[in-house]
């Protein structure tokens, strides 16, 4: 294997991780403070992609209609919250899972009506549409690096957020023990109608940034939640620090396994076989992981102190 | 038990599924036949789900794969052409089949159970969706099985003196699967290993203590509940004779899950009603609008918030609270 590949593979398996951590800490955050399992966090990770392609359609400017499109799917989050969320705070996982999967159904189905079968492109501007060669093999897209910084920054942001704001403050409290939260005269309904625009915003931010590379299309988010729930199970349900490492890892390991896992079995078994078990077994590879890291540690590798 | 509104129910329903498919096939509407035969065999499914589901609370979101992998064990051994040759161990392709389908489900239940059921809560939500994901992936990555495109079965199960190729055939055969699995999960449920699966659901701590292994009562109802939608899987294949990675989608299994809920879980026909009204919604609804998935979503969203005790809980006059 050459180095220049391992590098752009690294690359993006750091891109694919820091998606991930957004769609993922979203899931976290919510589940570590309303102990709410939401299955239709993907589609917001969709409608995020779809509003931001619309946007950038009438506008014409990419940048412009991310900014704009966070706020709208906040709101979105908010609104569901309130509507269907807010109802199954009290109610079994089982019930919580069915909900929000009639929940993605719905909310699928309407941008099928609003935004037609097609997936939408969302075109990059010029400046950001390059390729950065650092050396003669290796040329890295100028747009992957802005992804890995968005995604970078953004980590950076929650965690002043989570740790060292009195929204945090309030965040971390809530997610120990809710009821004493409640009891101190926070406006803890206003807290989780928060949390949850906070994670719509954060799963909306991740689909405006995979759509210039993949286009917005229905049912994307469909795929991006069941590895984001692996990613927080990894790391420990509701604790960000889990999230985080988790998600670079799965990204890494998921990305690095399917470009270079034929190479390694290549060195013990012959190329015939690993050619055909490769594909299968990086497929599976995260979801061997999973299983693995549950077998030992049934609470994940981060579990909150707290539970 | 003396009868009560929700058996006559159920055996009502099971009365019409008896009688309705032959009037179908004489008035020219072999169509609903289809349909029945896709309803009962996911009736089987759901029901085998209930077993764990809604007696023993261990939510399983990865069903569908057991399912799937029971119509690959139909579907597999009839691409390679090995309906003949299995003499020593059976004379006919099915009767290898068929066994072959439970078996390996049977096992695959085991080895996750034995792991699954280490966790609780959402975490065995999860990790049950993560193995019947594996089992997607693997099948999507196998190219010699069609991969994404699925495959198509040529030969359907040969038995001794069923023809599976004759509609009526296979829906009675599984229609009498579907009575058998009812009454086996009945049976079970009322015998004293079913009442450590509930005891367990309501109070695992207090069954530990009261000296039970409860671990071991429970893998043993996932194994049961795993070969009993390997064999659904099995009809299943047979009876559309084309089988996809798609069957083990996480939505199916959810579909699995909402069937039971909307029937009402932890009751003897709930699944069956559940399945039943599964289907008829979806065919009225898909004949009236390609964006039937909004309206049925609706429906989902409405039965999980208001609907408690699904469609049995209705049946009974109970608008109350379930548990």
């Amino acid at each position: 294997m050459d180095t220049a590949l391992f590098v752009i593979q690294l690359l993006n398996g750091l891109q694919l991780g820091l998606l991930l951590f957004l769609v993922a800490s979203g899931l976290t955050l919510i589940f570590g403070i309303l102990d709410f399992v939401n299955l239709a966090h993907g589609a917001l990770y969709m409608l995020g992609a779809f509003i931001c392609a619309t946007l950038t359609m009438w506008t014409g400017s990419f940048v412009l209609s991310v900014i704009l499109s966070l706020p709208v799917v906040g709101a979105i989050g908010f609104a569901i919250e309130r509507l269907v969320a807010r109802s199954l705070y009290t109610r079994d996982h089982l019930d919580q899972v069915l909900a929000t999967f009639g929940l993605i159904l719905v909310l699928d189905t309407l941008a099928h009506l609003i935004w037609g079968p097609e997936g939408m492109a969302i075109p990059l501007p010029a400046w950001l549409d390059g390729q950065i060669a650092v050396t003669e093999t290796l040329v890295i897209p100028t747009y992957r690096l802005l992804i890995i910084a968005t995604g970078l920054a953004t980590a950076g942001g929650l965690f002043w957020l989570v740790n060292y704001t009195r929204l945090g403050m309030l965040i971390r409290a809530g997610a120990s023990n809710r009821t004493m939260v409640a009891a101190l005269g926070i406006n803890i309904q206003l807290l989780f109608s928060l949390v949850f625009a906070l994670g719509a915003v954060l799963a909306g931010l991740a689909g405006m940034l995979v759509a210039p590379i993949t286009e917005a299309s229905i049912g994307m988010g469909n795929n991006i939640i069941i590895t984001a729930f692996v990613v927080i199970i990894v790391g420990g349900i509701g604790s960000m620090k889990g999230a985080f490492i988790a998600a670079l890892m799965i990204g890494l390991i998921d990305t690095l396994g399917r470009s270079f896992l034929d190479d390694i079995f290549k060195l013990f078994m012959s190329t015939a076989a690993a050619e055909t078990s490769a594909p299968a077994v990086s497929a599976m590879l995260i979801y061997i992981i999973m299983a693995a890291v549950l077998a030992v540690r049934p609470q994940g590798l981060f579990p909150p102190k707290v539970r | 038990m003396k009868p009560d509104r929700k058996t006559a129910a159920g055996l009502f329903v099971l009365a019409l599924l008896a009688v309705l498919p032959p009037i179908f096939i004489w008035t020219g509407n072999p169509f609903y036949v289809d349909l029945a035969t896709r309803l009962v065999i996911l009736a089987i499914a759901a029901t085998s789900l209930n077993l764990i589901l809604g007696y023993g609370g261990m939510i399983s979101f990865g069903h569908a794969a057991y399912v799937g992998l029971g119509a690959y064990a139909v579907g597999i051994p009839a691409y390679h052409e090995l309906y003949g040759g299995f003499d020593a161990i059976a004379s006919f392709s099915g009767s290898f089949q068929i066994p072959l389908a439970v078996a390996v489900c049977a096992l695959f239940a085991l080895v996750t159970g034995a792991i699954c059921l280490r966790t609780k809560g959402v975490y065995f939500i999860m990790i049950t969706m993560a193995f019947a994901q594996m089992v997607y992936y693997l099948f999507v990555s196998i190219e010699e099985y069609g991969a994404d495109d699925g495959l198509v079965i040529d030969v359907r199960s040969e038995l001794p003196g069923i023809n599976l190729d004759r509609p009526l055939q296979l829906y009675y055969l599984a229609f009498v699967s579907l009575v058998l699995a009812i009454v086996i999960v009945r049976t079970i449920v009322n015998s004293r290993f079913g009442m450590v699966i509930q005891g367990a659901k309501g109070n695992d701590t207090r069954m530990k203590t009261m000296g039970f292994n409860t671990y071991i009562y429970r893998l043993t109802a996932y194994v049961i509940s795993g070969a009993m939608a390997g064999y659904a899987g099995a009809l299943l294949g047979n009876f559309t004779t084309f089988i996809s990675p798609e069957m083990m989608d996480w939505t199916r299994s959810g579909e699995l899950m909402f069937m039971v809920i909307l029937g009402g879980a932890a009751t003897t026909f709930g699944p069956l009603m559940g399945a039943a009204a599964f289907i008829v919604i979806e065919e009225v609804l898909s004949h009236v609008t390609i964006y039937w998935h909004l309206p049925f979503g609706l429906m989902l969203i409405l039965v999980v918030l208001y609907v408690r005790g699904g469609i049995m809980g209705l049946i009974e006059g109970r608008w109350g609270r379930r548990r």
